[in-house]
């Protein structure tokens, strides 16, 4: 029991860190531009690919510097020469915009690297375990992207809160007008906040694609639970999608260990319902409606509290 | 001359606010705008500063800065107060004082210390979130954050509106500062008090046009635009 409630703890806050690392830049861009990005988890598969093309070229430590700055120049771009337009036309058109985006990418990424799963490997340097409790190898690796989110969270908070462009930004997310009159160029800063919330997405991407599996789908798979995280951690608010980030990852590590169901907690149905549609629901595990219920939770706090945990817009 | 606006208009989707607006301010000069909620003064402060799509000429300094985007204006030396007061809630005073500032490398006449010292709350609460800060606070906090940039002209917005006498008597006293060192203001005022104390021209609107321009004496001996124009 201490072994499943350690390794989940450890895998939950991993992937917890994870979802962070791509929260953290969606909700910041909503709160700028004042629109979900659609496309924002198909960074985090460009990240994944990039990285493994770059790691088979000239190995994955350059991977990882190089492939989120590829993604940022891309989502620099994408700002720049995209959504910038768009947004003349309202913020359906940027929501479509970005929808499309999504598409296009996963169907780029299709064309060039197929629709199977690519080889991206952990590197060797990594691939050991870190320690053993409880019988369980721990992977090194596994390890090791803990350590880059928690760097990349710590330095995000110091940039922040501690330097002149932090606080623009800050000031920006609520004041783009005021910041603009005093001087500074609200445009680009936008764009680079773009850009650098896509290079964290795809910095997931790669750290993630060796431990994961890469293929052209990771970006429909994951986009689904980041708009989770984000609307319950309260869309806009970066302490609140780091609390979201956090319980989501928990949450669904724990769920998918737990082989609990009804009729290990209360015994077998009587033999008159055993044979109804009743014996399905009885015998369901916690592990098999897993998937589900950061979906569960969306709605809840969606009837509960719309604003999410940390928010502070009613919509 | 520090500002020329020649037959400005501006539009909210098809309402045609301004209709031709044209009004001068030369360096040094306080000049006031003023008129009734309504006839279109903050929007020609709005327009001069591109928050609002400006048709007409706006030259600043002898540039012609209509079409630029804000942050360009600003940087050509044109400081702008907006009526709701905008602080930065969740950042201190300091900080929210130290955005003003456009370049770190080139601070200006006016630095984060001297500002701190002329007002001794603002001293107080100087690293207290600035969304805390009552009314009157908040008002001189948008001005000095905008003087930090080391504006040739300020463009104050309502700068009086739902505060205290006394509060008002304060900001007036601040105004009359910024004028003393030589910055160029241009009022927009509902309140006749400070800008008839301050001002050494007013300008007065009325349906999106300039409908008297004088001096406060001028304004002060002229009953029928007062009444038709100003008075409630």
């Amino acid at each position: 029991m201490l072994e499943l409630i350690v390794i989940s703890s450890l895998n939950g806050i991993l992937f917890g860190m994870l979802l962070f690392l791509m929260a953290s830049g969606l909700t910041v861009i909503f709160s700028m531009l004042g629109v979900l990005n659609f496309a924002h988890a198909s960074f985090y598969m460009l990240g994944a690919f990039f990285g493994f093309q770059i790691s088979r070229w000239v190995g994955f430590w350059p991977a990882l510097v190089l492939a989120p700055l590829l993604a940022g120049l891309i989502g620099i771009a994408v700002e720049r020469y995209g959504l910038r337009h768009v947004h003349k036309n309202g913020h359906v058109a940027e929501l479509l915009f970005t929808f499309g985006l999504a598409f296009a990418i996963e169907e780029v990424v299709q064309i060039i690297w197929g629709k199977s799963p690519v080889d991206f490997r952990v590197p060797a340097v990594l691939d050991f375990p870190a320690f053993t409790i409880f019988s369980t190898n721990y992977p090194a690796f596994k390890m090791f992207m803990l350590l880059v989110s928690v760097v990349i969270f710590l330095s995000l908070l110091l940039v922040l809160k501690k330097t002149r462009v932090g606080l623009i930004v800050q000031a920006a997310l609520t004041h783009p007008h005021m910041v603009a009159h005093l001087g500074h160029n609200v445009g680009r800063i936008f764009m680079l906040v773009f850009g650098v919330g896509t290079a964290l997405a795809a910095v997931a991407g790669v750290i993630a694609g060796p431990a994961l599996v890469t293929q052209s789908n990771m970006a429909a798979l994951l986009g689904p639970i980041l708009f989770v995280v984000v609307v319950v951690g309260g869309l806009g608010s970066l302490p609140g999608a780091f609390i979201a980030s956090l319980m989501i990852g928990l949450l669904q590590t724990f769920a998918v260990s737990i082989n609990t169901s009804p009729a290990s907690l209360f015994g077998p149905l009587d033999p008159a319902w055993a044979t109804t549609w009743l014996s399905d629901i009885w015998n369901v595990t916690v592990a098999q409606v897993a998937p589900v219920l950061p979906y569960l939770l969306l709605v809840l706090v969606l009837i509960f509290r719309p604003m999410g945990l940390l928010g502070t817009r009613e919509t | 001359m520090m500002l020329e606006v020649n037959n400005l208009h501006a539009y909210y989707g098809k309402s045609h606010i301004l209709q031709g607006v044209d009004m001068k301010i030369g360096a040094g000069e306080v000049v006031s705008l003023l008129g009734r909620n309504g006839v279109g003064r903050s929007t020609t402060v709005k327009a001069i500063m591109g928050e609002v799509p400006p048709h007409g000429s706006i030259r600043f300094k002898g540039t012609e800065i209509a079409g630029l985007p804000s942050y360009k204006i600003a940087h050509l030396g044109l400081g702008y107060v907006p009526e709701n007061r905008d602080i930065f809630p969740g950042l201190t005073v300091r900080q929210n004082l130290m955005l003003g500032i456009k370049n770190p490398r080139h601070p200006g006449k006016w630095r984060l210390d001297d500002m701190l010292d002329m007002f001794s709350n603002l001293k107080a609460r100087a690293d207290t979130a600035a969304g805390v800060l009552s009314g009157g606070e908040k008002q001189m906090l948008t001005i000095c954050r905008t003087l930090m940039g080391d504006p040739e002209l300020v463009m104050i917005d309502e700068p009086t509106e739902g505060l205290a006498p006394i509060i008002v008597q304060q900001v007036g006293d601040l105004i009359a500062e910024i004028a003393r060192r030589g910055v160029s203001i241009l009022l927009v005022e509902q309140k006749l008090s400070i800008a008839m104390r301050i001002s050494h021209r007013v300008y007065v609107m009325g349906h999106g046009q300039i409908v008297f321009e004088g001096t406060p004496s001028e304004l002060k001996d002229n009953e029928a635009i007062r009444k038709e124009w100003l008075e409630v």
